[in-house]
């Protein structure tokens, strides 16, 4: 029985470790930063699932297994969130090769990005670009205007 | 089983030492972060891997923070990056004051 | 702020609550009452202190959809799992797509999960989200040619449906079975 057990979970563990070494892999082949997402942050998911479970499978005790479970739970849920909003920003920024795009429906950005400072609350009301821009370009026309502010 | 061990210790090794290749290749602040993220699962993988061949469950507490962390420091640098945006008035989202992004460059070049 | 505690917030907090204890629970490793009364008390204090904001679009949990998801998003997690390492392996350049796609829910969890689920599946990528739009940008690390986007924009919303099938309310089930008909309707149309 344990040495049935040792097998498998060598095997998830030779698995995982594999998942780890394609991921840097990829990581350096890959050409833009929303390609090396998908490898810096998806085979690490189903690879920190195989390597804590037969990390689990091999330690003794049912409190050490849980808290790998909960590693794994962890990874998981936030592994998305941090990609996205990397990926988010990579987008914005131009960080994309649009050469590589065979297809781009998200180049339309609706106006309201323009101004995308990454604080305001979902509900927020969208700034008025030409403001916003007017509030750039700083007017040094006219000396009756308004003082420029320095 | 030392055999397997060697395995396992070099293919975690690969793949730590390739994630530090494009963390020193950058070429933008996106990639390093993307490579640190990448380089503290891989170290939890390694510690993981460590507690099971040791079984040795002392490490097992590290993980849980070193994951969370590996979560908390890239969200704040997307953040961060993301509030280098507010001087974008080209109206199409790159930036004046910052120079081009280093993949337009490449495709250019 | 959001006045005085409604049972229908009782009853949204609740599984929070019996997450949080369970994960203090976890991160001790001991099942024991001392443990199961101080993660009440750390649970009550966060629930309280950083309350979640209130969604909309009610969902409620069935079995039989929740297996099939789990189910489906295991293997796919195997198997794309597996492409992208090979992708990784594999010489040559591949070409990428950012898919716009028409999603129906209109619940916040769902659209939550359905943003998770895809991201978490290895090969594509969430960009964005608009609620107002119900519509979702996703980034695929390969496609082949025209028809493989369509195809991987289907895949997108047979998670959708799943999830919807899991989790989904009542009008968004309709919406859901709607939907298919008018496409079934317009696939028959196409054929003869």
């Amino acid at each position: 029985m344990s040495a049935v057990l040792d097998v498998v979970s060598m095997t998830c563990l030779v698995a995982g470790a594999f998942l780890c070494l394609t991921a840097g892999l990829g990581l350096v082949r890959f050409p833009d930063v929303l390609s090396r997402m998908h490898a810096g942050t998806k085979p690490q998911v189903l690879g920190v699932l195989l390597v804590m479970v037969g990390a689990a499978l091999r330690l003794q005790g049912w409190s050490n297994a849980w808290m790998l479970l909960l590693v794994a739970a962890f990874q998981m849920l936030t592994a998305p969130v941090s990609a996205h909003m990397i990926s988010r920003v990579a987008y914005r920024r131009r960080h994309v090769r649009r050469d590589l795009l065979l297809v781009d429906e998200f180049g339309a950005a609706p106006a309201g990005d323009r101004l995308y400072v990454g604080d305001e609350p979902g509900d927020a009301p969208p700034e008025e670009p030409e403001i916003a821009i007017a509030e750039h370009v700083v007017d040094d026309r006219g000396p009756g205007d308004g003082a420029p502010r320095r | 089983m030392t055999v397997v061990s060697y395995v396992l210790y070099g293919l975690i090794g690969g793949g730590a030492l390739l994630a530090l290749v494009r963390l020193a290749m950058g070429p933008s602040l996106l990639d390093r972060v993307v490579a640190t993220d990448t380089l503290l699962v891989i170290i939890s993988a390694g510690l993981a891997v460590y507690a099971a061949l040791e079984r040795d469950p002392t490490v097992v507490p590290v993980l849980v923070v070193v994951s969370l962390l590996a979560f908390v420091g890239s969200v704040s640098i997307a953040r961060y990056v993301g509030g280098m945006l507010r001087g974008s008035v080209t109206g199409d989202g790159s930036d004046l004051g910052l120079p081009v992004a280093a993949e337009e460059r490449e495709a250019r070049g | 702020m959001t006045g005085p505690a409604t049972p229908s917030r009782l009853r949204t907090q609740l599984p929070l609550l019996v997450w949080l204890v369970l994960v203090w629970m976890l991160l001790w490793g001991t099942l024991s009452w001392a443990n199961l009364v101080s993660g009440a008390a750390v649970a009550l204090l966060v629930t309280l202190l950083l309350p979640l904001p209130s969604t909309t679009g009610g969902t409620r949990v069935r079995l039989v959809g929740l297996l099939d998801f789990a189910g489906h998003f295991l293997l796919d997690l195997f198997v794309s799992g597996a492409q992208v390492a090979w992708l990784a392996l594999r010489p040559g350049l591949r070409h990428s797509a950012i898919v716009r796609v028409q999603l129906r829910t209109n619940s916040d969890l769902v659209l939550t999960m359905v943003a998770e689920a895809l991201s978490l599946v290895p090969g594509s990528l969430v960009l964005d989200l608009d609620r107002e739009e119900r519509s979702i940008a996703v980034h695929l690390l390969h496609v082949r040619d025209r028809d493989h986007v369509e195809q991987e924009r289907a895949d997108v919303l047979v998670v959708e449906a799943r999830l919807i099938r899991a989790f989904g309310s009542a009008e968004d089930r309709e919406a859901l079975e709607r939907d298919l008909a008018e496409r079934g309707r317009r696939v028959e149309g196409t054929v003869p």
